[in-house]
Protein backbone atom coordinates (compact mmCIF):
# COMPACT_ATOMS: atom_id res chain seq x y z
CA UNK A 1 0.00 0.00 0.00
CA UNK A 2 2.94 2.18 0.38
CA UNK A 3 3.31 3.59 -3.46
CA UNK A 4 -0.78 4.39 -3.18
CA UNK A 5 0.21 7.25 -0.52
CA UNK A 6 1.81 9.62 -2.86
CA UNK A 7 -1.27 9.31 -5.27
CA UNK A 8 -3.63 9.50 -2.24
CA UNK A 9 -1.82 12.84 -0.75
CA UNK A 10 -1.96 14.38 -4.91
CA UNK A 11 -5.98 13.07 -5.09
CA UNK A 12 -6.71 14.89 -1.99
CA UNK A 13 -4.60 17.79 -3.18
CA UNK A 14 -6.67 17.94 -6.53
CA UNK A 15 -9.80 17.54 -4.72
CA UNK A 16 -9.49 20.31 -1.94
CA UNK A 17 -8.26 22.65 -4.93
CA UNK A 18 -11.09 21.75 -7.40
CA UNK A 19 -13.65 22.39 -4.74
CA UNK A 20 -12.45 25.64 -3.34
CA UNK A 21 -12.08 26.39 -7.32
CA UNK A 22 -15.81 25.10 -8.16
CA UNK A 23 -17.30 27.34 -4.81
CA UNK A 24 -15.57 30.38 -6.58
CA UNK A 25 -16.54 30.09 -9.91
CA UNK A 26 -20.46 29.23 -8.68
CA UNK A 27 -20.68 32.58 -6.88
CA UNK A 28 -18.56 34.22 -9.64
CA UNK A 29 -20.33 32.32 -12.21
CA UNK A 30 -23.75 32.43 -11.00
CA UNK A 31 -23.86 36.33 -10.23
CA UNK A 32 -22.33 37.09 -13.74
CA UNK A 33 -24.94 34.85 -15.64
CA UNK A 34 -27.60 36.29 -13.99
CA UNK A 35 -26.33 39.26 -15.03
CA UNK A 36 -25.61 38.75 -18.59
CA UNK A 37 -29.17 37.10 -18.56
CA UNK A 38 -31.68 39.87 -17.43
CA UNK A 39 -29.84 43.46 -17.41
CA UNK A 40 -29.52 45.20 -21.13
CA UNK A 41 -26.34 47.37 -20.64
CA UNK A 42 -24.06 48.53 -23.44
CA UNK A 43 -20.88 46.28 -23.78
CA UNK A 44 -22.60 43.12 -22.12
CA UNK A 45 -21.94 40.63 -25.05
CA UNK A 46 -18.29 42.03 -25.11
CA UNK A 47 -18.44 41.26 -21.44
CA UNK A 48 -19.52 37.85 -22.23
CA UNK A 49 -16.94 37.59 -24.61
CA UNK A 50 -14.08 38.45 -22.09
CA UNK A 51 -15.56 36.40 -19.46
CA UNK A 52 -15.28 33.51 -21.80
CA UNK A 53 -11.54 33.77 -22.74
CA UNK A 54 -10.06 31.71 -19.74
CA UNK A 55 -12.15 28.82 -21.57
CA UNK A 56 -10.60 29.50 -24.91
CA UNK A 57 -6.96 30.60 -24.38
CA UNK A 58 -3.37 28.56 -23.62
CA UNK A 59 -3.84 27.84 -20.24
CA UNK A 60 0.14 29.01 -20.34
CA UNK A 61 -1.24 32.54 -21.16
CA UNK A 62 -3.42 32.53 -18.35
CA UNK A 63 -0.98 31.21 -16.10
CA UNK A 64 1.04 34.39 -17.23
CA UNK A 65 -1.53 36.67 -16.76
CA UNK A 66 -1.97 35.21 -13.26
CA UNK A 67 1.58 36.31 -13.09
CA UNK A 68 1.47 39.40 -13.66
CA UNK A 69 -1.57 39.79 -11.69
CA UNK A 70 -0.91 37.76 -8.60
CA UNK A 71 2.66 37.39 -8.97
CA UNK A 72 5.53 39.03 -6.28
CA UNK A 73 5.56 42.12 -8.40
CA UNK A 74 2.05 42.22 -9.59
CA UNK A 75 -0.17 44.70 -9.55
CA UNK A 76 -2.72 42.31 -6.90
CA UNK A 77 0.39 40.40 -5.95
CA UNK A 78 2.49 43.50 -4.81
CA UNK A 79 -0.10 45.13 -2.60
CA UNK A 80 -0.56 41.76 -0.54
CA UNK A 81 2.92 41.47 0.29
CA UNK A 82 3.02 44.95 1.45
CA UNK A 83 0.23 44.93 3.28
CA UNK A 84 -0.22 41.85 4.63
CA UNK A 85 2.80 39.87 3.74
CA UNK A 86 0.83 37.27 1.99
CA UNK A 87 2.55 35.46 -0.99
CA UNK A 88 0.73 33.65 -3.47
CA UNK A 89 2.84 32.03 -6.01
CA UNK A 90 3.89 28.27 -5.25
CA UNK A 91 1.00 27.91 -2.96
CA UNK A 92 -2.00 25.89 -2.99
CA UNK A 93 -4.24 28.69 -3.29
CA UNK A 94 -2.50 30.30 -6.34
CA UNK A 95 -3.59 26.98 -8.00
CA UNK A 96 -7.35 27.77 -6.80
CA UNK A 97 -7.17 30.86 -8.66
CA UNK A 98 -5.61 29.19 -11.30
CA UNK A 99 -8.50 26.65 -11.42
CA UNK A 100 -11.13 29.21 -10.51
CA UNK A 101 -10.25 30.91 -13.74
CA UNK A 102 -9.83 28.13 -15.73
CA UNK A 103 -13.14 26.53 -14.56
CA UNK A 104 -15.75 29.93 -14.63
CA UNK A 105 -16.46 30.42 -17.79
CA UNK A 106 -17.82 26.59 -17.74
CA UNK A 107 -20.43 27.62 -14.76
CA UNK A 108 -21.02 31.35 -16.43
CA UNK A 109 -22.47 29.54 -19.66
CA UNK A 110 -24.59 27.05 -17.92
CA UNK A 111 -25.90 30.30 -15.44
CA UNK A 112 -26.47 32.24 -18.08
CA UNK A 113 -28.51 29.85 -20.56
CA UNK A 114 -30.22 28.45 -17.28
CA UNK A 115 -31.68 31.94 -16.35
CA UNK A 116 -32.19 33.18 -20.16
CA UNK A 117 -34.37 30.13 -20.41
CA UNK A 118 -37.00 31.05 -17.66
CA UNK A 119 -39.87 32.88 -18.94
CA UNK A 120 -39.93 36.06 -17.21
CA UNK A 121 -43.55 36.10 -16.73
CA UNK A 122 -43.04 33.78 -14.27
CA UNK A 123 -41.16 36.02 -12.31
CA UNK A 124 -43.77 39.38 -13.22
CA UNK A 125 -46.38 36.86 -12.22
CA UNK A 126 -44.38 35.85 -8.99
CA UNK A 127 -44.67 39.93 -8.35
CA UNK A 128 -47.81 41.01 -8.79
CA UNK A 129 -48.85 38.38 -6.30
CA UNK A 130 -47.53 40.16 -3.57
CA UNK A 131 -43.21 38.79 -3.48
CA UNK A 132 -40.61 41.03 -3.19
CA UNK A 133 -37.65 40.91 -5.20
CA UNK A 134 -35.53 38.27 -3.10
CA UNK A 135 -38.49 35.98 -2.61
CA UNK A 136 -39.33 36.00 -6.48
CA UNK A 137 -35.57 35.29 -6.95
CA UNK A 138 -35.67 32.10 -3.95
CA UNK A 139 -39.10 31.13 -4.78
CA UNK A 140 -39.29 30.75 -8.77
CA UNK A 141 -35.84 32.09 -10.36
CA UNK A 142 -33.59 30.09 -8.45
CA UNK A 143 -35.73 26.66 -8.41
CA UNK A 144 -36.00 26.58 -12.13
CA UNK A 145 -32.36 27.17 -12.58
CA UNK A 146 -30.72 25.67 -10.43
CA UNK A 147 -30.02 22.66 -12.94
CA UNK A 148 -28.37 24.50 -15.14
CA UNK A 149 -26.54 26.09 -12.91
CA UNK A 150 -25.19 23.26 -11.41
CA UNK A 151 -24.60 21.25 -14.11
CA UNK A 152 -22.12 24.38 -15.25
CA UNK A 153 -20.53 23.57 -11.73
CA UNK A 154 -20.32 20.56 -11.91
CA UNK A 155 -18.36 20.79 -15.40
CA UNK A 156 -16.16 23.43 -13.65
CA UNK A 157 -15.12 20.70 -11.04
CA UNK A 158 -14.34 18.44 -13.70
CA UNK A 159 -12.25 21.20 -15.63
CA UNK A 160 -10.71 22.15 -12.17
CA UNK A 161 -9.20 18.38 -11.25
CA UNK A 162 -7.73 18.44 -14.63
CA UNK A 163 -6.14 21.47 -15.14
CA UNK A 164 -2.55 21.68 -15.66
CA UNK A 165 -0.58 24.51 -17.26
CA UNK A 166 -1.91 27.71 -15.34
CA UNK A 167 -2.01 25.73 -12.26
CA UNK A 168 2.00 24.74 -12.88
CA UNK A 169 3.14 28.30 -13.55
CA UNK A 170 1.57 29.73 -10.75
CA UNK A 171 1.36 27.37 -7.76
CA UNK A 172 4.72 25.28 -9.36
CA UNK A 173 4.97 21.34 -8.33
CA UNK A 174 6.05 21.39 -4.65
CA UNK A 175 4.81 17.59 -3.86
CA UNK A 176 2.00 17.09 -1.24
CA UNK A 177 1.64 20.98 -1.67
CA UNK A 178 0.76 22.06 -4.61
CA UNK A 179 1.47 18.81 -7.00
CA UNK A 180 -1.94 17.67 -7.77
CA UNK A 181 -2.93 14.43 -9.69
CA UNK A 182 -2.28 15.77 -13.03
CA UNK A 183 0.97 18.01 -12.61
CA UNK A 184 1.90 14.27 -10.77
CA UNK A 185 1.52 11.94 -13.70
CA UNK A 186 3.57 14.30 -15.95
CA UNK A 187 6.19 14.68 -13.50
CA UNK A 188 5.72 10.53 -12.91
CA UNK A 189 6.23 9.89 -16.49
CA UNK A 190 9.56 12.61 -16.67
CA UNK A 191 10.89 10.34 -14.30
CA UNK A 192 10.28 7.02 -15.79
CA UNK A 193 7.62 6.10 -12.95
CA UNK A 194 5.27 4.22 -15.55
CA UNK A 195 3.21 2.34 -12.37
CA UNK A 196 2.88 5.55 -10.47
CA UNK A 197 1.72 7.07 -13.77
CA UNK A 198 -0.87 4.21 -14.29
CA UNK A 199 -2.18 4.37 -11.37
CA UNK A 200 -2.68 8.50 -11.14
CA UNK A 201 -3.99 8.49 -14.90
CA UNK A 202 -7.23 5.76 -13.76
CA UNK A 203 -8.07 7.74 -10.61
CA UNK A 204 -7.90 11.18 -12.70
CA UNK A 205 -10.17 9.23 -15.11
CA UNK A 206 -12.73 7.69 -12.94
CA UNK A 207 -13.22 11.09 -11.09
CA UNK A 208 -13.63 12.96 -14.21
CA UNK A 209 -16.10 9.89 -15.47
CA UNK A 210 -17.72 10.48 -12.25
CA UNK A 211 -18.67 13.98 -12.35
CA UNK A 212 -19.28 13.96 -15.77
CA UNK A 213 -22.25 11.23 -15.12
CA UNK A 214 -23.35 13.46 -12.55
CA UNK A 215 -23.07 16.90 -14.26
CA UNK A 216 -25.42 14.58 -17.23
CA UNK A 217 -28.03 13.69 -14.85
CA UNK A 218 -28.48 17.46 -13.80
CA UNK A 219 -28.61 18.83 -17.63
CA UNK A 220 -31.92 20.75 -17.58
CA UNK A 221 -34.96 19.99 -20.14
CA UNK A 222 -34.40 16.88 -20.85
CA UNK A 223 -37.25 16.01 -18.69
CA UNK A 224 -37.11 19.17 -16.67
CA UNK A 225 -40.57 19.20 -14.45
CA UNK A 226 -41.09 15.46 -13.06
CA UNK B 1 -64.20 50.26 -11.69
CA UNK B 2 -63.16 53.37 -10.85
CA UNK B 3 -60.37 54.07 -12.99
CA UNK B 4 -58.06 56.64 -14.45
CA UNK B 5 -54.81 55.97 -16.43
CA UNK B 6 -53.25 58.59 -18.18
CA UNK B 7 -49.95 57.48 -19.30
CA UNK B 8 -46.95 57.63 -22.41
CA UNK B 9 -44.70 55.77 -22.94
CA UNK B 10 -41.74 55.14 -25.58
CA UNK B 11 -40.96 51.48 -26.20
CA UNK B 12 -37.49 50.63 -28.44
CA UNK B 13 -36.74 47.36 -29.56
CA UNK B 14 -33.60 47.74 -31.53
CA UNK B 15 -34.24 49.96 -34.64
CA UNK B 16 -38.41 49.91 -33.41
CA UNK B 17 -39.99 52.19 -31.36
CA UNK B 18 -43.13 51.99 -30.42
CA UNK B 19 -45.09 55.15 -28.88
CA UNK B 20 -47.89 54.12 -26.04
CA UNK B 21 -50.21 57.17 -25.33
CA UNK B 22 -53.01 56.15 -23.37
CA UNK B 23 -55.91 57.80 -22.08
CA UNK B 24 -59.52 56.41 -20.57
CA UNK B 25 -61.15 56.75 -17.46
CA UNK B 26 -64.39 54.81 -16.28
CA UNK B 27 -66.74 53.82 -13.79
CA UNK B 28 -67.90 50.96 -15.16
CA UNK B 29 -67.59 47.14 -13.08
CA UNK B 30 -66.32 45.50 -16.12
CA UNK B 31 -64.53 47.31 -19.25
CA UNK B 32 -63.13 45.59 -22.21
CA UNK B 33 -59.87 46.82 -24.30
CA UNK B 34 -60.05 46.03 -27.76
CA UNK B 35 -57.59 46.13 -30.14
CA UNK B 36 -55.34 44.62 -32.96
CA UNK B 37 -52.62 42.99 -31.51
CA UNK B 38 -49.47 45.02 -30.88
CA UNK B 39 -51.73 48.18 -30.47
CA UNK B 40 -50.32 48.30 -27.04
CA UNK B 41 -52.63 46.77 -24.87
CA UNK B 42 -50.45 44.31 -23.26
CA UNK B 43 -48.54 46.94 -21.94
CA UNK B 44 -50.91 49.37 -20.83
CA UNK B 45 -51.85 46.24 -18.55
CA UNK B 46 -48.24 45.78 -17.40
CA UNK B 47 -48.45 49.53 -16.45
CA UNK B 48 -51.58 49.27 -14.43
CA UNK B 49 -49.80 46.18 -12.42
CA UNK B 50 -46.75 47.94 -11.77
CA UNK B 51 -44.80 45.60 -14.27
CA UNK B 52 -44.09 48.95 -16.69
CA UNK B 53 -43.46 51.77 -15.78
CA UNK B 54 -44.79 54.69 -17.95
CA UNK B 55 -42.24 58.14 -18.86
CA UNK B 56 -44.82 59.82 -18.00
CA UNK B 57 -48.68 60.07 -16.70
CA UNK B 58 -50.79 58.73 -13.78
CA UNK B 59 -52.53 55.62 -12.59
CA UNK B 60 -55.27 55.40 -10.46
CA UNK B 61 -57.32 52.40 -9.97
CA UNK B 62 -60.30 51.84 -7.37
CA UNK B 63 -60.03 54.88 -5.64
CA UNK B 64 -55.52 54.80 -5.16
CA UNK B 65 -53.30 56.75 -6.46
CA UNK B 66 -50.72 53.93 -8.15
CA UNK B 67 -48.54 55.72 -10.28
CA UNK B 68 -47.98 59.58 -10.40
CA UNK B 69 -44.80 60.76 -12.68
CA UNK B 70 -45.26 64.67 -11.13
CA UNK B 71 -45.01 63.49 -7.39
CA UNK B 72 -42.68 60.21 -7.70
CA UNK B 73 -45.05 58.19 -6.42
CA UNK B 74 -44.78 54.26 -8.14
CA UNK B 75 -46.75 52.03 -6.21
CA UNK B 76 -44.53 48.46 -6.96
CA UNK B 77 -46.18 45.40 -7.92
CA UNK B 78 -45.95 43.43 -4.80
CA UNK B 79 -48.46 46.37 -3.05
CA UNK B 80 -50.84 47.04 -5.72
CA UNK B 81 -53.22 44.46 -4.72
CA UNK B 82 -54.45 43.58 -8.34
CA UNK B 83 -55.04 40.07 -9.96
CA UNK B 84 -53.43 39.51 -13.51
CA UNK B 85 -53.70 36.64 -15.50
CA UNK B 86 -51.26 36.35 -18.04
CA UNK B 87 -52.41 34.83 -21.77
CA UNK B 88 -50.56 31.52 -20.94
CA UNK B 89 -51.08 31.89 -17.92
CA UNK B 90 -48.07 31.92 -15.91
CA UNK B 91 -48.25 28.77 -14.00
CA UNK B 92 -45.43 28.08 -12.03
CA UNK B 93 -44.04 24.61 -13.35
CA UNK B 94 -42.02 23.31 -10.46
CA UNK B 95 -45.17 23.89 -8.13
CA UNK B 96 -48.31 21.73 -8.07
CA UNK B 97 -52.17 23.05 -8.07
CA UNK B 98 -51.70 23.72 -4.72
CA UNK B 99 -48.83 25.06 -4.38
CA UNK B 100 -49.66 27.26 -7.34
CA UNK B 101 -52.82 28.51 -6.02
CA UNK B 102 -51.50 29.00 -2.30
CA UNK B 103 -48.53 30.97 -3.78
CA UNK B 104 -49.60 34.67 -3.04
CA UNK B 105 -51.17 33.21 -0.08
CA UNK B 106 -47.76 32.79 2.03
CA UNK B 107 -45.20 35.29 2.36
CA UNK B 108 -41.46 34.88 2.81
CA UNK B 109 -38.98 33.38 1.19
CA UNK B 110 -39.83 29.55 0.59
CA UNK B 111 -42.60 28.17 -1.82
CA UNK B 112 -45.53 26.48 -0.10
CA UNK B 113 -45.18 22.67 0.82
CA UNK B 114 -46.40 20.23 -1.51
CA UNK B 115 -49.60 19.39 0.86
CA UNK B 116 -50.16 22.88 1.58
CA UNK B 117 -53.73 23.52 3.46
CA UNK B 118 -55.70 26.51 4.35
CA UNK B 119 -59.40 27.67 4.63
CA UNK B 120 -58.99 30.10 1.48
CA UNK B 121 -56.88 27.68 -0.41
CA UNK B 122 -59.65 24.63 -0.58
CA UNK B 123 -62.19 27.72 -1.36
CA UNK B 124 -60.79 28.15 -4.43
CA UNK B 125 -59.77 24.21 -5.12
CA UNK B 126 -63.49 23.79 -4.73
CA UNK B 127 -65.10 26.33 -5.99
CA UNK B 128 -62.94 26.06 -9.40
CA UNK B 129 -63.81 22.15 -9.04
CA UNK B 130 -59.74 21.06 -8.75
CA UNK B 131 -60.21 19.18 -6.01
CA UNK B 132 -58.88 16.10 -7.90
CA UNK B 133 -55.84 17.84 -9.99
CA UNK B 134 -54.63 19.34 -6.46
CA UNK B 135 -51.45 17.10 -6.46
CA UNK B 136 -50.95 17.79 -10.34
CA UNK B 137 -47.83 19.81 -11.86
CA UNK B 138 -49.30 22.27 -14.57
CA UNK B 139 -48.02 20.71 -17.96
CA UNK B 140 -50.36 17.87 -16.25
CA UNK B 141 -53.51 20.14 -17.12
CA UNK B 142 -55.85 20.36 -19.40
CA UNK B 143 -56.32 24.43 -21.38
CA UNK B 144 -59.58 24.97 -19.12
CA UNK B 145 -57.62 23.76 -15.38
CA UNK B 146 -55.03 25.44 -16.21
CA UNK B 147 -56.95 28.51 -16.84
CA UNK B 148 -59.02 27.88 -13.44
CA UNK B 149 -55.66 27.48 -11.90
CA UNK B 150 -54.58 30.72 -12.91
CA UNK B 151 -57.67 32.54 -11.59
CA UNK B 152 -57.51 30.70 -8.19
CA UNK B 153 -53.99 32.07 -7.49
CA UNK B 154 -54.82 35.26 -8.80
CA UNK B 155 -58.42 35.60 -6.63
CA UNK B 156 -56.86 34.02 -3.44
CA UNK B 157 -55.01 36.85 -2.18
CA UNK B 158 -58.07 39.07 -2.70
CA UNK B 159 -57.13 41.46 -4.86
CA UNK B 160 -59.37 44.59 -5.70
CA UNK B 161 -59.09 44.18 -9.49
CA UNK B 162 -59.22 41.50 -12.02
CA UNK B 163 -56.75 42.20 -14.99
CA UNK B 164 -56.80 39.52 -18.03
CA UNK B 165 -54.59 39.59 -21.06
CA UNK B 166 -56.60 37.58 -23.47
CA UNK B 167 -57.81 35.60 -21.40
CA UNK B 168 -59.22 32.91 -23.69
CA UNK B 169 -56.84 33.40 -26.78
CA UNK B 170 -54.59 29.86 -25.59
CA UNK B 171 -58.06 27.84 -25.77
CA UNK B 172 -59.65 25.98 -28.68
CA UNK B 173 -63.26 27.05 -29.65
CA UNK B 174 -65.25 25.28 -27.44
CA UNK B 175 -63.89 25.60 -24.43
CA UNK B 176 -63.33 29.53 -25.32
CA UNK B 177 -67.17 29.16 -25.10
CA UNK B 178 -67.20 27.94 -21.82
CA UNK B 179 -64.76 29.55 -19.56
CA UNK B 180 -66.25 32.87 -21.32
CA UNK B 181 -69.63 31.74 -19.12
CA UNK B 182 -67.68 31.29 -16.05
CA UNK B 183 -65.88 33.89 -16.30
CA UNK B 184 -68.75 35.47 -16.79
CA UNK B 185 -71.13 34.14 -13.61
CA UNK B 186 -67.81 33.97 -11.37
CA UNK B 187 -67.14 38.27 -12.10
CA UNK B 188 -71.16 38.46 -11.12
CA UNK B 189 -70.70 36.65 -8.21
CA UNK B 190 -67.51 38.57 -7.08
CA UNK B 191 -68.57 41.95 -7.89
CA UNK B 192 -64.76 42.76 -8.52
CA UNK B 193 -63.85 45.10 -10.90
CA UNK B 194 -62.26 44.06 -13.97
CA UNK B 195 -60.30 44.88 -17.25
CA UNK B 196 -60.26 42.35 -19.87
CA UNK B 197 -57.98 43.24 -23.19
CA UNK B 198 -58.46 41.16 -26.08
CA UNK B 199 -58.26 41.53 -29.70
CA UNK B 200 -61.78 38.80 -29.77
CA UNK B 201 -65.12 40.55 -30.64
CA UNK B 202 -66.94 38.32 -28.38
CA UNK B 203 -65.21 38.92 -25.12
CA UNK B 204 -66.78 42.67 -26.06
CA UNK B 205 -69.88 41.65 -26.33
CA UNK B 206 -70.12 39.08 -22.98
CA UNK B 207 -67.65 41.47 -20.97
CA UNK B 208 -67.45 45.12 -22.72
CA UNK B 209 -69.60 47.40 -20.54
CA UNK B 210 -67.46 49.61 -21.23
CA UNK B 211 -65.61 48.86 -24.36
CA UNK B 212 -62.45 50.93 -25.80
CA UNK B 213 -61.06 50.73 -28.97
CA UNK B 214 -57.17 50.75 -28.84
CA UNK B 215 -54.91 51.49 -31.81
CA UNK B 216 -50.94 52.08 -32.17
CA UNK B 217 -50.64 52.77 -28.85
CA UNK B 218 -54.19 55.14 -28.37
CA UNK B 219 -57.36 54.49 -27.20
CA UNK B 220 -59.34 55.79 -30.45
CA UNK B 221 -62.87 54.81 -29.73
CA UNK B 222 -65.29 53.84 -26.95
CA UNK B 223 -68.47 52.78 -25.90
CA UNK B 224 -70.50 52.59 -22.80
CA UNK B 225 -73.84 50.26 -22.82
Amino acid sequence: MESFEPAWVALRLSLKVACWATLIALIFGAAFGYLLARKRFIGRELLDALLTLPMVMPPTVLGYYLLVIIGRNGIVGAWLQQHFGINLIFTWQAAVIAAAVVAFPLVLKGARAAFESIDMQLEQAARVLGLSAMAVFLRVTLPLAWRGVLGGALLAFARSMGEFGATLMVAGSIPGKTQTLSIAVYEAVQAGQDDHANLLVIITSLVCIAVLVAANKLTPNRNPLV
Amino acid sequence: MQISLDISKTLRSGELEFQLDARFASAAQRVVVYGPSGAGKSQMMKALAGLMTPDRGRIELTGRCLFDAATGVNVPARERNVAYLFQDYALFPHLNVRQNIGFGLQRGWRNPRAGVDGQSLNYWLHAFELEHVAHQFPHQLSGGQRQRVALARALAPQPSALLLDEPFAALDPGLRERMRVELDALQRRLEIPMLVITHDPEDVRVFGEHALYMEQGRIVEEKQT
